[in-house]
Order: C-alpha cells, then sequence, then structure tokens
C-alpha cells in the first residue's frame, strides 16, 4: 500500500492534517507530508478538498527495479556529427554513474558514424553501441523507437537520457509507452536521491512559471529528454577505453511507414537556434522586413543566430523557424541580445534561461528589462549600428 | 475523411501571476482557454474536411468544465466533440493520458487522420500526441507547418532544429501541428449561439472500457513530488549616459566575459 500527495494539487490547507485520526500529517512548506505510522485509513483522501490525496496498492511488482543497471544515452547525430546535446548526456551521465557506481552506455545510430565510438568514450561512456545501417541513416519514428525500444529491453539500463530536440521529443515518447514506464519531458536538472537510488527530474512547466520535480518510482528505466546547453560538457580523455558493439537493426525497410522525400537544411547558423551561444533577436520595433539585415550583421559578427519575436513572424518579416519563445523555439545561449523586443510573458518563456541577456529598447518600461542583464534605453537604430561598429573595433576589423 | 482532433483545456498562461508573499502559482480566476496548438489542429482539420468532406471528430480529457472548450470548439465548426471524464483519469501523466484518449478514440472507430497540437502551453510536454499513436500503433510526424493529402496518403512539412523534412506517409496516421500551419477563424456568432444547444456527450472509464490501473494518478509511472518556482532573475543593470558610452560599457563588459 501507499499514500501518496499530489504537491501540484495540495494548496497545504491543512485539513487533512486536522482530520487524521492518528495525527501523522504535518505540513512542510505548504504541503502536507504523511509521517510514519499510517493505516491507509483513507479519511484523508476523503477530506482532501482538492482531490490532492491518493492510496493505491503497490504497483504489480511485474519490474524488478534491481535487475536494470547503468545509464544509456541517446547519441543523436546530426550530419555525421554529435549534435551537442549528445555530448552534454553522456557527461551527465558519466557524473551520475560515477555517484551511483554504475556504467554508461551511448546507443548511436546512424550511417557511416563509427568515427563517434571512440569519442562517445573519450566522454565517458563505458560502452557504446553503433547502429549502422541505411534504415536508420535518418531520423524516422518506426525505426529508430523499434531500435532503441530492442536495445533498452536487452541492456536493461535504470536511467535513459535523451535530447529534448524535435527528435529526441518525437523519439522518447513512443519508447515510454511501449516499455511501460514513466518519461520526464524538457528537464533542466537532474539529482539522484542516493539513499533510494531515484533520479530526481526537474523541469518547468507553464511557460517557464513553474518548476516540478518528478520521479518514477517503480518503473524501469527511468526516462527523461533533457533540454540541450542546460548541462555541461565534461572533459573529454583520449585514452579512456570501453567496450564497442556493432548491432543489426531489428527493422527492415519496409515496416518503416514514413518516406522522407526531401531534407532541407537551413543554412547553418542562421537558424538553429537550440545550439546557438550567441542569439540576436528583432523584435516589432525593428519596423520592417528589411532592418532584419541589422539584426543579421550583428549576428553574424558574433558568430550567433538570428531569432525574432512572434510579432514579426506574423507579420511576414521573417520565417517562422526563426521565433523564440511560447509558440516557437526555446532557448538558452551564453549571450541574447534583443533588440526592439517588448518583452510579452510568451517571449520570456523561450529565452529567460539564458546568461547573458541584453536589451535593447526605447521604451525604459518594457518587461524585457525586468530579465536583462544590461539594458540599453534607446532607439535600437542608433544603438545597434554603435554597437556593430565598436564590436568591430575590439575585434580588430576596422 | 474523418478526422479526429485531440485538444486539452489549459489555463491561459499570460494570466498567470506569482503570489508575492506566497511565491506560489495563483491559479484563481485564469480563465480557460483551449491549447493554442489545439486550435491550429482543429483549423486544419475543418480546412481537410472543407476539401475532402467527412466528419471532424473533437475529444478531450478532463474535469466537467473541459465543456466550455469543447463548445468553443463546436462553433468553430467541429461536427462532433465528446468529453472524456471520470474521477478515475485525475492525477494522470503523459502515459496514463495517451492510453485513455486511445481507448476513447477505438470507441469512435473509424478515422483517416489525428490531429493534435505539437504540445500543450501549461505542461509543455509534447509527449501526449505520439503516446496515442503508439498505443493505436500507428505512424506519426510531429512539428508539421503543412499538410496535403489525397485521402489515402498525406505530404507534410516536419520541422527539425536545423532546417524542415519533407514526409511521406500513408493513412491513417497522427500528426502534431505548429502555430504556423494556418491561421485559425474566428468563432461565428451564429457558431457560439448553435453550440450553446448542442448536448455534449460524455464518456467515463466504463464507457472506454478503460482499465483502471492504467488510469489516473494510479497508472501513472511518473509522480510530481515537488512543485516551486524559480527565482525570478531580477533586474540587471541598466546603462546610463550617451549611446555611445552605454555601447562601449557594454561592449567590455562583454569582452570581460570573453564571448567578444
Amino acid at each position: 500500500m501507499e499514500i501518496i500527495i499530489d504537491a501540484e494539487k495540495c494548496t497545504g490547507c491543512t485539513i487533512c492534517s486536522k482530520r487524521c485520526p492518528f495525527a501523522i500529517i504535518k505540513m512542510e512548506n505548504r504541503l502536507a507530508v504523511i509521517g510514519q505510522g499510517c493505516t491507509f485509513c483513507g479519511v484523508c483522501v476523503e477530506a482532501c478538498p482538492f482531490s490532492a490525496i491518493t492510496i493505491y496498492k503497490d504497483q504489480e511488482k511485474h519490474v524488478d527495479l534491481s535487475a536494470y543497471k547503468g545509464i544509456m544515452v541517446f547519441g543523436e547525430v546530426r550530419d555525421k556529427k554529435f549534435a551537442n546535446v549528445a555530448l552534454e548526456l553522456i557527461s551527465k551521465a558519466r557524473e551520475i554513474a560515477d555517484q551511483i557506481k554504475t556504467h554508461v552506455i551511448t546507443v548511436i545510430l546512424g550511417e557511416k558514424i563509427n568515427h563517434l565510438a571512440k569519442e562517445a568514450l573519450s566522454y565517458g561512456s563505458d560502452k557504446v553501441i553503433l547502429i549502422d545501417d541505411p534504415v536508420v541513416k535518418d531520423f524516422r519514428t518506426d525505426a529508430y523507437a523499434r531500435v532503441m525500444v530492442d536495445i533498452i529491453r536487452d541492456q536493461k539500463p535504470e536511467i535513459a537520457l535523451i535530447g529534448a530536440t524535435s527528435i529526441g521529443r518525437d523519439l522518447a515518447a513512443r519508447i515510454a509507452i511501449q516499455l511501460h514506464t514513466g518519461l520526464t519531458a524538457d528537464c533542466t536538472g537532474l539529482d539522484m536521491d542516493m539513499e533510494r537510488r531515484i533520479l530526481l527530474q526537474t523541469r518547468p512547466a507553464f511557460g517557464g512559471n513553474l518548476m516540478a520535480t518528478i520521479e518514477t518510482p517503480y518503473h524501469r528505466p527511468q526516462m527523461a529528454t533533457v533540454r540541450p546547453k542546460v548541462m555541461k560538457i565534461g572533459k573529454r580523455d583520449e585514452s579512456r577505453k570501453g567496450e564497442i558493439l556493432n548491432l543489426k537493426p531489428g527493422i527492415t525497410e519496409e515496416k518503416v511507414r514514413t518516406k522522407i522525400r526531401e531534407i532541407i537544411k537551413q543554412e547553418q547558423g542562421e537558424v538553429n537556434l537550440e545550439e546557438a551561444e550567441i542569439i540576436c533577436t528583432g523584435g516589432r520595433g525593428i519596423h520592417k522586413p528589411e532592418n532584419f539585415s541589422l539584426i543579421r550583421e550583428l549576428a553574424g559578427l558574433l558568430g550567433g543566430a538570428v531569432g525574432a519575436s512572434r510579432a514579426t513572424v506574423d507579420a511576414g518579416w521573417i520565417d517562422a523557424s526563426h521565433q523564440v519563445g511560447q509558440t516557437g523555439k526555446t532557448v538558452a545561449p551564453k549571450l541574447y541580445i534583443a533588440c526592439g523586443v517588448s518583452g510579452a510573458i510568451q517571449h520570456l518563456a523561450g529565452m529567460q534561461t539564458s546568461d547573458i541577456i541584453v536589451a535593447i529598447n526605447k521604451d525604459a518600461d518594457a518587461p524585457i528589462f525586468n530579465v536583462a542583464t544590461y539594458g540599453i534605453v534607446g532607439d535600437l537604430f542608433d544603438v545597434v549600428p554603435a554597437l556593430i561598429k565598436e564590436i568591430k573595433k575590439v575585434k580588430g576589423l576596422e | 475523411m474523418d478526422i479526429i482532433v485531440c485538444i486539452k483545456q489549459v489555463p491561459d498562461t499570460t494570466n498567470i501571476r506569482i503570489d508575492p508573499v506566497t511565491n506560489t502559482l495563483v491559479r484563481d480566476g485564469v480563465p480557460s482557454i483551449i491549447n493554442p496548438f489545439d486550435v491550429n489542429a482543429i483549423e486544419e482539420a475543418l480546412r481537410i474536411k472543407e476539401k475532402h468532406g467527412g466528419k471532424v471528430t473533437v475529444i478531450t480529457m478532463g474535469p466537467p468544465q473541459a465543456e466550455t472548450a469543447l463548445r468553443d470548439c463546436l462553433a468553430m465548426g467541429a461536427d462532433d466533440v465528446i468529453l472524456v471524464s471520470d474521477r478515475k483519469f485525475a492525477g494522470a501523466d503523459t502515459w496514463a493520458t495517451s492510453y485513455t484518449l486511445s481507448q476513447a478514440i477505438k470507441k469512435i472507430g473509424k478515422f483517416d487522420i489525428i490531429l493534435a497540437g505539437k504540445q500543450a502551453i501549461d505542461g509543455d510536454t509534447a509527449q501526449v500526441g505520439p503516446g496515442i499513436a503508439e498505443w493505436l500503433d500507428l505512424p506519426q510526424v510531429t512539428y508539421i507547418r503543412k499538410l496535403e493529402t489525397d485521402g489515402q496518403k498525406a505530404i507534410v512539412e516536419r520541422m527539425m532544429d536545423d532546417g524542415y523534412e519533407s514526409i511521406e506517409v500513408r493513412l491513417p496516421a497522427l500528426f502534431t501541428v505548429l502555430k504556423g500551419i494556418n491561421e485559425p477563424r474566428m468563432l461565428s456568432l451564429k457558431g457560439k449561439m448553435m453550440a450553446k444547444k448542442r448536448e455534449i456527450t460524455v464518456w467515463s472509464a466504463d464507457d472506454i472500457e478503460a482499465e483502471e490501473h492504467k488510469c489516473g494518478l494510479k497508472g501513472s509511472p511518473t509522480k510530481v513530488v515537488r512543485t516551486f518556482t524559480p527565482t525570478p532573475r531580477g533586474r540587471g543593470e541598466i546603462f546610463q549616459g550617451e549611446i555611445i558610452d552605454q555601447v562601449k560599457e557594454l561592449v567590455k563588459r562583454l569582452q570581460e566575459m570573453k564571448i567578444v
């Protein structure tokens, strides 16, 4: 038997605490906590006005938790190279593995990707599983999900980490259903509860207005997709050794129900916002589509990508793939320069975890200044050209 | 063509405030809306129907109040709406939610396309759409910004992190849509009046033959153990003086941090 308080619903009203016949419910940080000696009488379940308390029998223990060992990382590949998030996750997995004394397995799918095995080892993997086959050359849900499910069933990792990218989030959701396990989306924090050997997965919800810590207590593996650029890439050690395993995919081309007709890569640096270290964004304040050239020039000079606010995309000034915010992309670069962006809450939700935010806006009351590390109140058509000139100067380009 | 659209009623996150004293989310008085991405999914379904004929059915899992969201779907032009609602569904994570919705879709029976928004703006998981596809063993394409179909197959454009792909898939299939796929129509007064009078079908756990141990909090492999509000960033430094001096100061800081 188990009794669980749904932290999302509990308001800390104390009704359960008062009604508990054994007086074992305490309040901690405005949240009910069931103490020792619960008899599962169910009085609190009935008393709770918010249906926040549930008693249930232990899940049928069809999963022997101790049979699961190791941390698996999905090593996402783009153009025969690791996506940065793959290296971030290998590094994080290594850190957790050292804590709980276990091993790291990295799985790499693609065609002609054998060279990535050594790189995966050098960042901390103990074992690399390679699926080098035309059927997994490009990401397709059917093929990737089949292969990953087979490998997880065989290797039985206790934790499986996947990048929260447009590929990873598509893939992970299907794997979790097939394996009947928990999956936490878009995590920004991963910690171990050492005593219970359980992964505490922290993620933003409500557009970043609320953080939730989630765990998967009775199912394995504990799965999470992890937001790119949150975990740090560790040190590379070329001397690290490990096992490299080549496997055949358990699916043939005929079984893949989607066919890729064409792949259109947008100009590198121009659009790949999620991986960009620096992003320069234009907002409504740029007035005309042509003026994006100013933002492009600044981004180009800094080696960054071009972002856009929703208003500029809706006006048709720039392609939607540039949009940052709740209905666009969530980014967290080292430097985010917002030019003529007012900073609506939906925009902030997509960029407020950036390391440094620079706001340039002529309205001193614009909400963007509330999250800005540095702010310049002024017309962007004065500020940005001056900024470009100054950066050129310090770079010795002028 | 028969199209099923899965929607979620969500709090309008634009109106969410943080209580400055308790530092918790204030949800009282926050209006509920149809998840914005799901509105695009409904619009896309209506457009397919207008071109090819057929029927648009909208389903949602939620408390009885979710009925208002379904009435808005009727007002937009949906033919049928179904509310999947039962106390047993409360506290469901994405695993249990996708199971429950897939059971409801099995009861509906016939369909060519299932559409949903790319993610809900409250949970932001983007997991329920693919989850439903897995339960129903359907092909899926997520994050699409264009859909064309001849009734047998669909050709869609899928956004990738570094560009996009054109993908062909045989129907039936499930798609999750981006905002940019279309511009949703406005609700007409006539539509609203009509929707008001409609009886809303409600299906319980028994109606959809859902196994209780796969529903709600009980059927959810994940547990929320803590929620908290993130520490606000706080207002940083606003430079003063002539623009050129402010710019110089900024570049100096960026140089110090080795960004420039």
